[in-house]
């Protein structure tokens, strides 16, 4: 209790140095904060844009013909499993389109609409028209509606590898801001492909959406040895996308490196003011040692310093930090408006930021307080 | 048996050349007596004081307080053998300048125990009134006169009642006026608090206010004088 009101008393009594390191500390915490959140802002808006809508499980065929034989209990057996987000079964089948004299490759995807917006997000992708309505309607993508120069209502005449031509209307055009997406992909009903490509009851892909992304590769492997089915074969996005995955990597371990060479510099900071603390009052300690005061209980003065330094800096720097990263978010925005980034605040990683500063802190009065073991008392007074 | 007894005590110090400042030191100090030791600057007389008050080993022989040899203690016992039975008075009053006269009153108390109660705050009331430093109490303890200072420190060494005093040239650094009366005022705690005294002092003025005078010279006792 003395121990730490001495430590409360030092550090008011030399207010000003006190006050230049807290603000050293919080200055590196909130670039440690803002870093951080930046980075994963960064990650995940990333991870959000290029795969957020699209499958991150998917389970084709490994059979020769493709498809999948009673896709109703597979995803039945998944949906029991509670792992995913959403599933969806798709019939997707190559094909042409014909326009005037050229065809132009086209992928029909059938889908069960509302199983597959919640993955894909198609509603909220179509900017003229609505979804298709009846067996022979489709959705059309932006590009290969430039392409071909169609309308709402129009035409489309589809030849089928075997070489049938089936003629659909277009209900609605959609972007869903991949332009090979928005190029390739007709979209309907799963029976309308099934039909069209005498799929019969089989589809070709069933696809999936997951809570945490980047866990889809763990999930992936729980579903397989669940199925155990070596009809099927289930990737996961990790795999696809193994140029991202290391882009992202290469990003967390550059802030990684910064945050704990920022981490270091506190912790380094923190020490030599408190050794030069142990110096300045070396000659407290000796009188208080005379007085009886034992060597832990005056070495727990500078861990106490340590402690308090770093609780005030340090929630001063994740404050600091906070603010930044929602200036930062609110003033880098496209010529739109939009933001660039969108902003997560990981409350796990402020929470582990800010114990692992206080904990930093509290450590590096470790040294100053091994310092003030060595005190001799007689020095101090025959100092003087 | 006296409280303090030191048995064939030498002190050297080590290094590039060995000093050796004190040569077989036999002393007795009694309960509740006033002593002085007094010696030119270099005599040794301080040293024998910090050895007596355990901040510093003999090299040689031994120190008893109260019956127990002080050489078998570690540091922890030694430092609660300090807070308890000893008081220090030091030429320079060493008060901690962050605290107030009153808070640097109570530190050795609160090493010991955790909070203040009714009985120790009445007592550093008495100390500040015998000490007529009632009214600078709440002072910092730079915003006092040398003789408040030093009368803080003297309350300091009285807070836990020990059974010692050991003052180092406690008049040192004040005027004759000041030094004469903090003299009177040390009569006067012996008096109420039947507390053993010993002062260093190379004032033979200051000495002469105590029932006994020990001179030291070139580190061995020179002369022995009671009343």
């Amino acid at each position: 209790m003395l121990s730490f009101k001495m430590a409360i008393r030092f550090l008011v009594y030399g207010r000003t140095q006190t006050i230049l390191i807290v603000i050293g500390i919080a200055v590196a915490i909130s670039i440690q904060v803002f870093v951080g959140l930046l980075i994963n802002s960064l990650q995940r808006t990333l991870v959000d844009r290029t795969i957020g809508n699209t499958s991150q499980i998917t389970i084709t065929s490994a059979t020769d013909s493709s498809t999948i034989r009673s896709w109703q209990d597979t995803i039945s057996d998944i949906e029991k499993m509670g792992i995913v987000r959403a599933i969806s079964a798709s019939a997707s089948v190559n094909a042409f389109v014909q326009d005037e004299n050229r065809s132009l490759p086209i992928l029909v995807r059938g889908f069960n609409f509302a199983a597959a917006d919640s993955i894909l997000n198609i509603s909220d992708a179509i900017y003229e028209g609505s979804i298709y309505r009846s067996r022979r309607e489709v959705l059309v993508g932006k590009d290969l509606r430039e392409e071909l120069e169609v309308n709402l209502g129009d035409r489309l005449v589809v030849i089928t590898p075997s070489g049938s031509t089936n003629t659909l209307t277009i209900s609605g055009f959609y972007d869903l801001g991949v332009s090979s997406i928005n190029k390739t992909w007709v979209i309907t009903y799963l029976e309308t492909v099934q039909k069209i490509f005498d799929l019969g009851d089989r589809v070709t892909s069933i696809e999936m959406k997951v809570d945490d992304v980047f866990q889809a590769d763990v999930m992936a492997n729980e579903i397989q040895q669940k199925l155990d089915n070596e009809d099927i074969k289930i990737e996961n996005w990790k795999e696809q996308n193994q140029e991202l995955l290391s882009g992202l990597e290469g990003q967390e371990t550059s802030s990684t490196i910064i945050q704990v060479v920022i981490i270091l510099s506190v912790i380094i900071a923190i020490s030599s003011v408190l050794a030069l603390s142990v110096l300045q009052k070396s000659r407290e300690i000796g009188i208080l040692k005379a007085m009886g005061i034992k060597d832990r209980a005056a070495s727990l003065i500078f861990i106490y310093q340590g402690f308090l330094l770093g609780l005030v800096g340090s929630v001063a720097g994740v404050a600091l930090g906070l603010g930044l990263i929602y200036a930062f978010i609110n003033f880098t925005t496209s010529p739109d408006g939009a933001q660039l980034v969108d902003l997560y605040i990981g409350y796990d990683f402020i929470l582990r930021s800010w114990l692992i500063a206080l904990l930093a802190s509290t450590l590096a009065g470790v040294i100053p307080a091994r310092k003030s073991l060595t005190l001799n008392p007689i020095d101090v007074i025959k100092e003087v | 048996m006296g409280i303090i007894e030191l048995k064939q005590v030498d002190k050297i110090y080590t290094g590039a050349v060995n000093t050796q400042v004190l040569f077989g030191i036999d002393l007795v100090f009694e309960e509740g007596s006033c002593n002085s030791i007094v010696g030119t600057s270099g005599s040794g007389k301080s040293t024998l004081l910090h050895i007596i008050g355990t901040l510093d080993r003999p090299t040689r022989g031994q120190v008893l307080i109260n019956g127990q040899r002080t050489d078998s203690m570690d540091k922890n016992q030694l430092a609660e053998l300090r807070n308890e039975t000893i008081g220090f008075v030091f030429q320079f009053h060493h008060l901690l300048p962050e605290f107030t006269a009153m808070e640097n009153v109570v530190i050795p108390y609160l090493i010991q125990k955790r909070r203040l109660t009714k009985e120790i705050l009445k007592r550093v009331d008495e100390l500040f009134e015998m000490l007529g430093i009632s009214d600078v109490k709440h002072n910092p303890a730079m915003k006092m006169s040398g003789g408040q200072q030093q009368r803080t420190a003297i309350a300091r060494a009285l807070i836990n009642n020990p059974k010692i005093i050991l003052a180092d040239e406690p008049t040192g650094n004040l005027d004759s006026e000041t030094a004469e009366r903090i003299c009177k005022l040390f009569r006067e705690i012996i008096n109420r608090y039947q507390t053993t005294f010993i002062i260093v002092t190379h004032d033979y003025r200051v000495a002469e206010h105590t029932q006994r005078i020990v001179e030291i010279k070139d580190g061995r006792i020179n002369t022995d004088k009671s009343e």
